[in-house]
């Protein structure tokens, strides 16, 4: 078999040019190549849609897919309500007393920390958690394949063992995604994706916290507390000056703001302390919640069970962790979808047209002659429309002809007819052009000589620029020529399109 | 790559579009390799370097070798904890992570050199072999994808013998 392959590849070597290497940008460059975007009328007048609109997960994009987060925000929305509410009653309420009787650094202090604290809550809330992907049709099949080979088809075992740092490593089938889950990823029931060191998914922020936005997630609730712990701090403070000065029961009656602050932070402040506390630890031992609840790695489950994921030093993993580099995302949801379809209409466009271009190279040559023919009919009959400053050769008209025209353009007298034509293009489709001029030369000369009398003498210089262009720009534009009728058929279009790119190089397919 | 309008076969082309049933056949042409991610060394980007059977006919060892392990060097590079990462991250965190609106993380920067080097790689050395590297950043970086091209010429026996080696060899 191999050596068909070889007698194949040996057979025709060069055919592999046709092959896209540019398999993301591929799409964008094929109509371009076809220079006339009305050439291919199908496909640009739909909107060009972003892979956000068809992600596959439970999550909610808001923003045109900038922002991302899951499906039930309600609790994000209290968490919000929280914080403003609080920070808000701080900082009218106690800012101004203690920014008087005290130092004005505390309202300072505050508002960076509640800024620090609110970006860090939009950053864990609005960014990719880190999710992976589902496999391609063609990835899943290949697994699929493998699975079957090795012979472990059976429900139960679809999983494979990887050895991690010494340390063997079950990576579990997804049967959503349909990939077996890279080690520390998780399927989160909720937003019905995996994520890369799955965390956990936590409502309070509306989505779940996995490699992208753990830390994002860890500096929220650490500086929260911090937040937490300061207001709490400066509320009491307050109320302690005001009811020195006129007693606590009228120090409350003047700031009823500050009862309910503490009421909050009270309530609040133990769970946020507890939860960066637990993070802390999770962090300097490198681990997530999710193995820490299964308890993974804990030694109960054998005595040689340790993380493999740990740098074996907590100061390295909590720089690893708050200070590593920034994994990108993997999910690219703001790109523009390239399916089937338009992909279909980018490699159709090229293959449709590809034997346009012959076409068009036969216009090219045949133009000449037929030009010449136009020229013989014209000087052979009488001239029907001798229309003296149509005949009239027009020097500066010449110069800017481009094309075979040009070539006729000083000894001919009919060359305007040229022009003619050519302004008769611009309502035309420009590659009927070329299609009469194959086919119905004789009958359409004469019409552009009636048509061309109506041209007035002004604008037949105009129109040589425009009409110069005619004739060398068939060589781009990649429009079918065969039957005018088709060609505004989008339905028509898209369907040898779509059937194309399925034939063709396939490029770059999903 | 603007040469991959079929050029050469413009002929059978325009025959080849109306026949769907014949379309379907030529699509399934393709043969996809995948390399898997190797994770002996954690969770870092890596990728296995063992040496596919299907691109055996059509790429040398050494090459697809370089590939890939060109490839794990510049993730190594992208995913690297030291210095570099440390300050990066101490700034990012100092400005609560506003400066990467008007910067990009080096992990960005590498994935560009990583795009390039595909790129060149796709044009010097595997599309001439009927072999096309999809960028892993596009499968989620989980597998290297290299798909694998077949002369529509001589479609009829090399795609049955290559997708029967395909799941042979396993």
């Amino acid at each position: 078999m191999s050596q068909l392959q070889r007698a194949a590849l040996d057979q025709q070597p060069g055919q592999y040019d046709q092959i896209c290497t540019r398999s993301s940008s591929c799409s964008s460059p094929g109509p371009a190549e076809g220079a006339e975007p009305s050439s291919c009328p199908g496909h640009r007048s739909r909107a060009p849609r972003r892979k956000w609109q068809v992600f596959p997960g439970r999550n909610r994009f808001y923003c045109d897919g900038r922002i991302m987060m899951a499906r039930q925000t309600g609790v994000f929305y209290l968490t919000l309500v929280l914080i403003l509410l609080t920070s808000g009653l701080f900082f009218t309420f106690d800012c101004p007393f203690l920014a008087a009787n005290l130092t004005p650094a505390i309202p300072a202090v505050g508002g960076v920390l509640f800024l620090f604290v609110m970006v860090m809550l939009f950053r864990a809330s609005f960014s990719d958690p880190g999710v992976l992907p589902r496999a391609t049709p063609d990835e899943a099949a290949d697994l699929e394949r493998q699975i079957d080979s090795a012979g472990c088809s059976r429900p139960p075992p679809r999983t494979r063992e990887v050895l991690v740092h010494g340390q063997t490593v079950k990576l579990k089938y997804c049967f959503t995604c349909r990939i077996f889950r890279p080690p520390r990823a998780s399927h989160c029931s909720l937003c019905d994706n995996c994520v890369e060191r799955f965390d956990h998914h936590c409502p309070w922020v509306g989505n779940c916290v996995g490699r992208r936005n753990y830390r994002f997630f860890y500096l929220f609730i650490l500086s929260l507390s911090f937040l937490t712990i300061f207001i709490f701090a400066f509320v009491i403070t307050h109320v302690i000056l005001r009811s020195n000065r006129t007693g606590f029961l009228s120090a409350l009656k003047d700031s009823p703001a500050s009862v309910l602050e503490v009421v909050v932070c009270f309530f609040s402040v133990w769970s946020i302390v507890g939860l960066s506390g637990f993070h802390t630890y999770l962090i300097s031992s490198n681990q997530t919640t999710n193995e820490d609840i299964k308890g993974s790695w804990s030694t109960k489950r054998g005595k040689d069970n340790y993380n493999p994921y740990s740098y074996g030093n907590v100061l390295t993993n909590c720089c690893a962790a708050l200070c590593g580099p920034l994994p990108p995302s993997l999910i690219d949801r703001r790109g523009l979808i390239r399916s089937d379809t338009p992909q279909a209409a980018t490699n159709g466009t090229g293959s449709s047209c590809a034997p346009t271009q012959l076409h068009s190279h036969m216009c090219d040559q045949d133009q000449c002659i037929q030009s010449t023919k136009f020229v013989l009919q014209a000087a052979a009959t009488p001239l029907l429309h001798s229309d003296p400053v149509v005949l009239a050769p027009l020097p500066g008209k010449t110069a800017t002809l481009g094309g075979p025209c040009a070539y006729l353009a000083p000894s001919q007298p009919s060359l305007p007819s040229c022009g003619g034509d050519v302004m008769a293009l611009r309502d035309a489709a420009a590659d009927s052009h070329c299609h009469h001029r194959l086919h119905h030369h004789h009958h359409h000369h004469h019409h552009h000589h009636h048509h061309h009398h109506f041209v007035s003498p002004e604008e037949t210089p105009c129109t040589t620029p425009q009409g110069a262009l005619p004739c060398p720009a068939h060589l781009h534009l990649h429009s079918p020529v065969p039957s005018p009728a088709t060609l505004y058929d989008p339905a028509a279009q898209d369907a040898l399109h779509e059937d194309s790119v399925r034939g063709l190089v396939k490029l770059s397919s999903v | 790559m603007q040469g991959l309008v079929p050029t050469a076969t413009d002929g059978n082309m325009a025959t080849e579009f109306h026949n769907l049933q014949e379309l379907r056949h030529s699509a399934s042409l393709a043969n996809k390799v995948f390399i898997q991610r190797d994770y002996t060394e954690g969770t870092t980007c890596k990728f296995q370097t063992k040496f596919p059977s299907e691109l055996e006919s059509r790429i040398e060892r050494t090459l697809f070798e370089d590939t890939v392990k060109t490839l794990n060097n510049y993730y190594a590079e992208a995913e690297k904890i030291g210095g570099q990462s440390y300050l990066e991250g101490c700034l990012a965190c100092a400005t609560a992570y506003l400066i990467f609106l008007c910067m990009e993380t080096r992990y960005e920067k590498v994935l560009k050199k990583i795009a390039k080097y595909i790129q060149e790689q796709n044009e010097k050395i595997y599309a001439p072999r009927g072999l096309l590297i999809t960028d892993p950043i596009e499968r989620g970086m989980r597998v290297i994808e290299i798909s694998i091209y077949e002369d529509r010429g001589s479609s009829g026996s090399s795609s049955g013998s290559s997708s029967v080696s395909g799941s042979t060899a396993r």
